[in-house]
């Protein structure tokens, strides 16, 4: 197990997250973590988890098993989800899926040849207000069709990264999994990048424009009938 | 961003004035992620205010709200906050952010565009029931929703709303927010726990509750990111103004979030209580060339209702009296150009998928209801094969450790009572076969 140094700090700043003796809440950041290094969750991953948290690679594999977004096996830097759900389906995602499969020369979770793009069905992913959907690396494209996400990995395939509709600017998958183990974001503009969008704000907009707004409040009054108890 | 509105023609004034944009106002502001613009939206006013009250008076300020639960069951907040019982022992609040029952996308634009109130709320839901350490469970696909809410935290922590001695008041919290890796079932509270814990995402056996043996066996409060994060706005605007908000019985606002044959899907936050007529006309209207079929009023999980539904005021009690379930409000809308058969199988292949396996009827059961479905869709069924479905479901409804087995049978059974026609036209060979059946057969 020749993991680097940071890894070993940053497995120490994720077990102090957790209550003392409740070390174990680390495993499932701790996996990704591991899958930050190394692109999957390698035996060796499994390993350096069990040696950490001091439990069995068995315990650690049970895990690991149990949750789609562990890979079995490496991964491309872009991982292509694309929802197949019922709702996205009827709007038109198999046919995304199976467009890009048939580009990508792949079935689900398969990567390329080239080791670059890893393709998967996801299930309902909570866009269903953007049918159908599909996300590289977690962030968002919008109202796909299957022209538009030919285009899409096609730039991916070409070294570029399309910018998403929601989310951040693109990261490999190895530096979106720092991420899911907790850390921070330390680009500006991953912190910036766009949540909103047209489906989001629907309602919201349709009532400004319409000039509705919620009842007036007085933020002041009471919580209940009698006055506050002077707390503490 | 720009702010442009595809527009088709304004609302009629009826469902306009539905509208209640609380929750979701603060998403207009680009910026409100952030914590100078939430503070200038009224952000962490809240708190200062909670903060004035003893716990048990915040507690009996949420009953008397009637605020319910937004994840799904309505489960009333203030009852829930209550159950933790004050023991000496530590506490947890445990927020479910694992937004993943198919049709629900209410809480990820929540945490994207406004992730201060919800750990505003956190702070105030934490401070009743005495936790001193909350964990946020996000989704792990959610992933710019967790990256905000860390800075929220971040930001939160800088300015003492979290941390020792918060604002002053002797209060101390600290706030976690961890990622999940891809498992629906951790959405439910228990298996959620378990997934927390470190361990395979598997339902417990209840009772003893999470209120007395959650994370870690200790008392916990798991809730739902839109019932903790309106809690500043209830906090704010007092108990009788979110009961005014909504309808008789069902107080507040709601998100509706608005999928599939509309012409403008998204999210609506309006009085509970609004007909899936007033959602369709703030919607635009049915697409071109759409005609209303069927509906689920709160995602996969719930009965699927048919077009005559449509003036349902959709709020806990009404859509329970019309046989299904408010749920998320996760208004999937299906017209006559989408099949109920293959709506069916394509969750149940869901279900069958994330089912944990740890009980039978579940495990087995959605399995086969999965073969069932590809063999009448592959113009193979028979007659039987309903009666087979319908058996499946009575093993698996009430039979099942957990909730996503009972669920399972929500479609099947509604779209068997609305629409058997429908999976006769299958049988008949009135209606061409969808699936192949070489295909279905290598699986
Ligand atoms: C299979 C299954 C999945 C669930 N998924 C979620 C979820 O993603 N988010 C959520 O808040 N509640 C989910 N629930 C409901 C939770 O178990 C729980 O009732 C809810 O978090 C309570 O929050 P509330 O009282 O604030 O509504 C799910 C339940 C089941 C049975
Ligand atoms: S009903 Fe399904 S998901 Fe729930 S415990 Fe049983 S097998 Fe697991
Ligand atoms: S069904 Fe595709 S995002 Fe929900």
């Amino acid at each position: 197990m020749n993991y680097p140094e940071k890894i070993r700090e940053q497995a120490e700043a994720i077990l102090v997250r957790y209550p003392e003796g409740r070390e174990r809440s680390a495993l499932l950041p701790l996996l990704h973590l591991v899958q930050s290094h190394d692109g999957y969750v390698s035996d060796d991953g499994i390993a350096f988890c069990a040696e950490v948290l001091s439990i069995t690679k068995a315990q650690v594999q049970a895990v690991s098993t149990f949750y789609t977004m562990y890979k079995r096996e490496p991964a491309g830097d872009w991982l292509v989800s694309v929802c197949t759900n019922t709702l996205c389906r009827s709007k038109g995602g198999q046919k995304v899926f199976d467009a890009l499969s048939d580009e990508l020369d792949v079935g689900h979770d398969e990567t390329t040849a080239d080791g670059k793009i890893t393709l998967e069905h996801a299930e309902c992913l909570a866009a269903c207000d953007y049918a159908p959907v599909v996300t590289v690396n977690y962030e968002f494209y919008d109202d796909m069709d299957e022209e538009k996400s030919l285009g899409l990995v096609r730039e991916l395939k070409e070294g570029r990264r399309p910018v998403p509709s929601r989310g951040a600017p693109l990261c490999t998958l190895r530096e979106i999994s720092v991420q899911l183990a907790g850390f921070d974001e330390e680009r500006t503009a991953g912190l910036e990048g766009n949540a909103q969008g047209d489906a989001t704000l629907a309602g919201a907009r349709l009532a400004a424009e319409a000039g509705i707004t919620a009842p007036a409040f007085d933020p002041t009054a009471p919580l209940l009938a009698k006055q506050p108890e002077e707390a503490k | 961003m720009s702010v442009t509105v595809p527009g088709p023609r304004r609302p009629r004034e009826d469902a306009l004035n539905k509208l209640k944009p609380v929750i979701t106002k603060r998403w207009m502001s680009p910026g409100a992620w952030k914590l100078d613009v939430y503070e200038q939206l009224d952000g962490y006013k809240a708190l200062r205010k909670a903060l004035k009250y003893s716990e048990g008076d915040l507690i009996s300020f949420m009953k008397e709200s009637g605020h319910r639960g937004r994840g799904g069951a309505g489960f009333p907040v203030g009852m829930k906050w209550q159950f933790v019982p004050d023991d000496g022992q530590e506490h947890y609040l445990v927020v479910n952010a694992d937004e993943g029952e198919p049709g629900t996308c209410k809480d990820l634009p929540l945490m994207m565009n406004d992730p201060h109130s919800l750990i505003e709320g956190i702070i105030i839901a934490s401070y009743a029931i005495k936790a001193s350490r909350a964990f946020v469970y996000v989704r792990g696909e959610a992933i710019h929703a967790a990256r905000r809410l860390r800075n929220a935290v971040r930001e939160a922590k800088e300015a003492g709303y979290l941390g020792k001695d918060i604002l002053g008041s002797g209060f101390d919290l600290e706030v976690v927010i961890h990622s999940g890796a891809g498992a629906y079932i951790c959405g439910e509270e228990t298996a959620l726990l378990d997934s927390l814990e470190g361990k395979r995402g598997q339902p417990r056996l209840r009772p003893p509750f999470p209120a007395t043996h959650g994370l870690y066996n200790k008392p916990t409060c798991i809730n739902n990111v839109g019932s903790i994060a309106a809690v500043p706005h209830i906090v704010l605007g007092g108990a009788q103004w979110w009961k005014d908000l909504g309808s008789e019985n069902a107080a507040g606002t709601m998100i509706y979030s608005l999928s599939g044959r509309v012409k403008r899907p998204g999210q609506y936050e309006c009085s509970l209580g609004t007909t899936l007529r007033e959602l369709i006309e703030l919607a635009g209207g049915m697409e071109e060339g759409h005609e209303l079929k069927f509906f689920t009023p709160g995602g996969s999980s719930t009965p699927m209702l048919a077009a005559d539904s449509i003036d349902v005021p959709l709020d806990f009690d009404n859509v329970a009296k019309a046989g299904s379930i408010l749920g998320t409000t996760a208004v999937m809308i299906f017209s006559d150009q989408d099949c109920p058969v293959v709506s069916c199988w394509r969750w149940i292949k869901f279900y069958a998928h994330e089912s944990c396996g740890k009980c039978t009827p579940c495990r087995e059961g959605n399995y086969w209801m999965v073969r069932v479905y590809e063999r009448l869709l592959s113009g193979r069924g028979q007659m039987g094969d309903l009666k087979l479905l319908e058996s499946a479901c009575k093993n698996l409804l009430g039979r099942s450790f957990c909730g996503l087995g009972d669920g399972a049978t929500s479609c099947v059974t509604s779209s068997l009572k609305f629409f058997r026609q429908d999976y006769l036209d299958y049988i008949e060979g009135h209606k061409p076969a969808v699936l192949d059946a070489a295909t279905i057969g290598a699986h």
